[in-house]
């Protein structure tokens, strides 16, 4: 979901334009390291390939049909860093060129699908990827990565006070949910294609690893999206967004409430890790 | 003559294995123009990646007097200039000038001396006009011209072209080989248009399975391979076919 | 396609056309922030945020019905929003909404139909973005429309073969996105090889930009002031 300009309110898209600009820094720097300025062409065409992918029809029966979001494809391809770039120029492309999307906004639309979207379709993948359960891993990325950035778009869109009837969110989640599986599907169809068209440029198959420290990790980010969608989906939310000057705190503590339960997944994680080390 | 390209006993295999070929000997002098026939998949684009160093087959090669090894490359892709089959892939920049500037700039000249000399190279293929273009936007005889001009721009002294008339109608393909006449740089010219290679070429060699299996004139080869476009039957002009 | 359109848009002259791309950067990010940061949007200051863009148009001599209507694709996604505001009943953030949502698609589409991408891209990296992303999105650009179209004719040569509503089934379109991804990997080698062929050696060399001439800087005061103007007025 491309969030138009407008919609977001100052410290929502401020922040997220000051969280976006020195991460995509981060990230096309990580990205240069794996493929140099010579293999920019590369990375350019594959963004050129998913935005013409994302024009295919994938039938989803009632006559209705979903297309490639590609964030989830783009990382097991490439690996997470070139994906976020790749992603991100996209996305760039869609706001100057198409209108899709707004250019103040593009922090919190290269957030939600370039950076949680991308990670969330690479955590499965890098878990699982290398055993028995290496396309339940791909598929499960590829939903994850649809439900995270629909997750976040929401709860920015809620944190903006954008007025979102209660009717209207459920069928949003049951369209996000449906999408999210689309994506799951099309991207271990896609893969499997690309395997058997040509083995040579398949992704590699990643070695078995320690999934318990991960695993928890992606716990905490399917926990963390979860509990954002909840927050801006429960009735009070609704009631505090017309109630002046109540909701801004409101929402800081369901915010606050995802961090920590989030921050407590990690900790629990790393201290798990750290027991099986010693 | 001192030749411009010396091969001897070329072999170079796939990763998977499968040789492509499989001893290639081959002499280019100053000024002559060679066109390279043969069916696809015979080895010739693979044979003309080996000039520039794109490929490292086995054996003896060597361009304008340099051993085509890594620390030649730089000295050897400014001698050697190829115009690929697919101008799409050639002309990657966003506009004609900077696609064309590409070689200069890598030639270490500044910005304004490569501008220069893509305006010069564009001049001579007489696409001056398009400069500010997106290549997207230009017709395929337009596309063959500016890439001609972006290998021109780094002047080389040897020109090699893939399948250069591919998507060319007629008339550009008249066009691309009057303006090759006009260029004195020695040329290897891969292609299947007979009419093409004749308007060219003072000699052909045959490609079969990975090998150069015969020298000669164009005609000559033409005839004896059946490489010439006429196909018979024809047709009477009264459309009934002769059954 | 309208791609065509916008390329041909902006490589006209005009006064427009011809100042810097920092400067026009600049200028629609000031203005965007400008609009994002007014609380509402009653049809007065609605009017006073489209002047500027109407006259900027008008100095580029762009054709204002077609580029109305290109910006219009953001008001479906809007118009919805603003309809729930509306049954929340906050009609002046609807208001807002669509007033917004539509001014900054058409500051941005402004920019792009007076300034090249790759100009505006020169600019964006002269301001300080980063230069690997901007390359990935030049060459993006450079061959999204050539891959689109390969992937369009694939459309219809399935169109061709009976699809009636020229869609692929589940399993055929997923082998369809398998051969666009190998046929476009095949064209990244190829686009490689034709660097390495002409002595690429690890970074893209760039022509010189633009310089900022005194036109631009009194053209960027002169910008910043109007909106200055514009954004304390609707206070």
């Amino acid at each position: 979901m491309h969030i138009p300009d407008g919609f977001l309110s100052g410290p929502v898209w401020l922040g997220l334009d000051a969280l976006s600009v020195p991460a995509v820094g981060y990230v096309a720097r990580l990205a240069q390291r794996d493929f140099e300025e010579n293999h920019v062409p590369l990375l350019g065409v594959m963004g050129a390939f998913v935005f013409a992918a994302q024009m295919i029809n994938f039938p989803v029966g009632a006559g209705t049909s979903a297309h490639l979001v590609g964030g989830a494809l783009l990382a097991v391809l490439l690996g997470p860093a070139a994906a976020s770039v790749v992603m991100t120029a996209i996305l760039v492309i869609q706001a100057f060129v198409f209108q899709d999307g707004g250019v103040l906004a593009l922090g919190a639309n290269v957030a939600n699908m370039a950076l949680a979207g991308v990670l969330a379709g690479y955590l499965p993948y890098h878990l699982l990827g290398g055993g028995r359960l290496r396309k339940p891993a791909i598929f499960l990325g590829g939903a994850l990565s649809v439900l995270a950035s629909a997750a976040l778009a929401l709860a920015e869109l809620s944190a903006s006070r954008v007025a979102i009837p209660k009717g209207m969110l459920a069928l949003s989640a049951g369209l996000f949910a449906i999408n999210a599986v689309a994506e799951g599907a099309i991207t271990v169809a896609v893969v499997s294609g690309i395997e058997a068209l040509s083995p040579r440029l398949a992704p590699r198959r990643r070695a078995a690893r320690d999934w318990a420290p991960g695993m928890l990790a992606a716990t905490a980010m399917l926990l963390a999206t979860v509990g954002a969608l909840f927050a801006s989906a429960t009735p009070d939310a609704i009631e505090n967004l017309t109630r002046p000057g109540g909701s801004a705190a409101d929402w800081f503590e369901r915010a606050a409430g995802v961090v920590i339960v989030f921050a407590a997944c990690v900790l629990i994680a790393r201290a798990f890790s750290r027991r099986r080390a010693a | 003559m001192e030749p411009l390209i010396e091969v001897r006993g070329l072999r170079f295999r796939y990763e998977d294995g499968t040789p492509a070929l499989e001893g290639v000997d081959f002499r280019l002098l100053p000024g002559e123009t060679v066109a390279l026939l043969g069916a696809n998949g015979s080895g010739k684009t693979t044979f003309v990646h080996h000039l520039n160093g794109l490929l490292t087959g086995e054996g003896f090669l060597s361009v304008c007097g340099l051993q085509v090894e890594k620390k030649n490359l730089p000295e050897i892709r400014r001698k050697i200039g190829l115009v690929f089959q697919d101008s799409d892939e050639q002309l990657f920049m966003p506009s004609v000038l900077e696609d064309v500037a590409f070689g200069p700039l890598n030639l270490g000249l500044t910005p304004e001396q490569a501008e220069a000399e893509a305006k010069k190279a564009l001049a001579e293929v007489g696409m001056e006009h398009a400069a500010a273009r997106a290549p997207y936007h230009l017709s395929a005889g337009e596309k063959k011209r500016v890439a001609l001009a972006g290998i021109l721009a780094m002047r080389p002294a040897i020109l090699v072209l893939d399948e250069p008339t591919t998507f060319l109608d007629p008339p550009a393909q008249r066009d691309l080989a009057n303006l090759l006449r006009r260029l004195p740089q020695a040329k290897i010219v891969v292609t299947h248009h007979i009419g093409f290679a004749r308007a060219l070429a003072s000699r052909a060699v045959f490609f079969e399975k990975g090998r150069i299996v015969r020298e000669g004139g164009v005609d000559e080869i033409a005839r004896e391979f059946g490489w010439n476009p006429e196909f018979s039957p024809r047709v009477p002009a009264d459309g009934r076919r002769e059954d | 396609m309208h791609h065509v359109v916008l390329e041909s848009w902006s490589r006209q002259n005009s006064a427009l056309h011809a100042r810097d791309p920092r400067v026009k950067i600049v200028l629609l990010a000031a203005y965007l922030a400008a609009l994002g940061t007014a609380a509402r949007m009653p049809a007065l200051t609605t009017l006073c945020y489209a002047a500027p863009l109407a006259a900027a148009a008008g100095m580029a001599r762009l054709p204002a019905r077609a580029l109305l209507l290109r910006t219009a694709v953001v008001l479906p996604f809007s118009a919805t929003f603003a309809a729930f505001s509306m049954m929340a009943g906050d009609a002046g953030r609807g208001e807002a909404l669509l007033a917004k949502s539509y001014l900054s698609a058409a500051a941005v589409l402004v920019v792009t139909a007076t300034t090249p991408l790759p100009k505006l891209l020169w600019g964006f990296e002269a301001l300080g973005f980063p230069r690997f992303l901007i390359l990935v999105v030049q060459f993006l650009y450079r061959y999204l429309f050539v891959i689109s179209g390969q992937a369009q004719h694939m459309r219809l040569a399935a169109r061709c073969r009976g699809s009636a509503s020229g869609r692929l089934g589940f399993r055929r379109a997923a082998g369809a996105i398998a051969v666009l991804f190998a046929r476009s990997y095949a064209r990244a080698e190829g686009i490689h090889d034709a660097m390495l062929a002409r002595g690429a050696a690890g970074q893209i060399r760039l022509l010189a930009g633009a310089r900022a001439g005194g036109r631009d800087f009194a053209f960027l005061a002169f910008g910043i002031a109007v909106i200055a103007a514009v954004r304390i007025w609707s206070l």
